[in-house]
């Protein structure tokens, strides 16, 4: 199977997020956040810090982000909350509300009607 | 039918990423929602501008937030695997496209995983429609507007009234037929269910009823 994550030991989950299994109700990132480098991955920084520096040189949402990487969605938003804490990435985080936006519905419609 | 179950592996030819543009700063949510094998994955693929990709959500059980992970090999952890495309729309508005497992563990995922998602496609297989109960009595509990869509397998006909009859249908979700396969079908189910939107959030009373186009 080439899902992420499933198989994978424990153990290893663990290491990339130091132990953090959740990332907990307040972590602001989304499935559709789309995420910005912010800087160039650095020597000696840890493997998945480094690749997602890479994939996110163009703005990248977090659900790609878990694929690519193939870690869960929770454990690629701890890791994302650690380099956005440290100013190495920007979030473009979507315009929620509790009713959409008419103007963006009307966006999503033109946009679909043109595909 | 081609059946591409949760079968997102990319074949050795793929292309590499399609990055997005540097203006996008909106991502949009769809989820498209059904039984096993009802042509999820193959509605996804058939509109996405990169190859369907593949990732998963696990938690244990009732949301418990768990800072230890040794507490987690105690408990059952749930894991929910699911699909998404994604579609450009204009420079800063990109729509991904879920494609989510009917099933009931996946339902204590759905706050988590898809809150503020624009709206859902309930796919039907009309030979096997018990399975698309769930997942409306879900949404309608959840408050999130959808459209259902009746995915052709070629089998005998069943008419509008019949299916909406079978799926005790509110009068205003639209109902729709589509073939799944098909990128031109696919993209009238999202417009349909965009419009659907539209006159949802326009007002109760200008919620039109739709029957199969």
């Amino acid at each position: 199977m080439s899902r992420p994550g499933r198989d994978d030991a424990p153990d290893r989950l663990y290491t990339v997020t130091q132990g953090r299994s959740s990332s907990g109700p307040d972590n602001p990132f989304d499935l559709v956040t789309l995420v910005v480098a912010e800087c160039a991955p650095m020597p000696g920084m840890q493997s998945e810090h480094t690749a997602i520096l890479r994939l996110t040189e163009a703005p990248t949402a977090v659900v790609e982000i878990a694929a690519e990487l193939r870690l869960p969605v929770s454990i690629t938003k701890i890791l994302l909350s650690d380099l956005h804490a440290a100013g190495r990435v920007s979030a473009r985080h979507p315009y929620t509300a509790a009713v959409p936006d008419p103007d963006i519905l009307e966006q999503v419609l033109v946009g679909l009607r043109n595909l | 039918m081609d059946s591409a179950i949760s079968d997102a592996r990319t074949p050795a030819s793929a292309p590499a990423r399609t990055p997005l543009g540097a203006a996008a700063d909106n991502g949009l949510k769809i989820v498209v929602v059904g039984g096993f094998g009802v042509g999820k994955t193959t509605m996804v693929r058939s509109v996405s501008e990169i190859r369907p990709l593949n990732t998963e959500e696990t938690m244990t059980q009732a949301g418990e937030a768990v800072d230890d992970i040794s507490e987690v090999r105690g408990k059952s952890a749930t894991t929910v695997a699911f699909d998404f495309g994604r579609i450009s729309l204009d420079a800063r508005n990109v729509l991904y496209l879920f494609g989510a497992p009917g099933q009931e563990r996946f339902w204590f995922l759905w706050d988590r995983l898809f809150s503020g998602t624009l709206g859902a496609v309930v796919l039907v297989d009309t030979r096997r429609i018990d399975d698309s109960w769930y997942a409306i009595d879900r949404l309608e509990h959840h408050g999130t507007p959808f459209i259902v869509a009746c995915n052709d397998f070629g089998g005998p006909e069943h008419s509008p009234e019949a299916v909406r009859e079978a799926l005790d249908l509110d009068p205003r979700v639209p109902l729709v037929s589509c073939d799944a396969r098909s990128r031109q079908s696919s993209k009238q189910v999202l417009i349909t269910l965009v419009e659907h939107l539209q006159a949802h959030y326009a007002g109760p009373t200008a919620r039109p009823r739709q029957e199969f186009a």
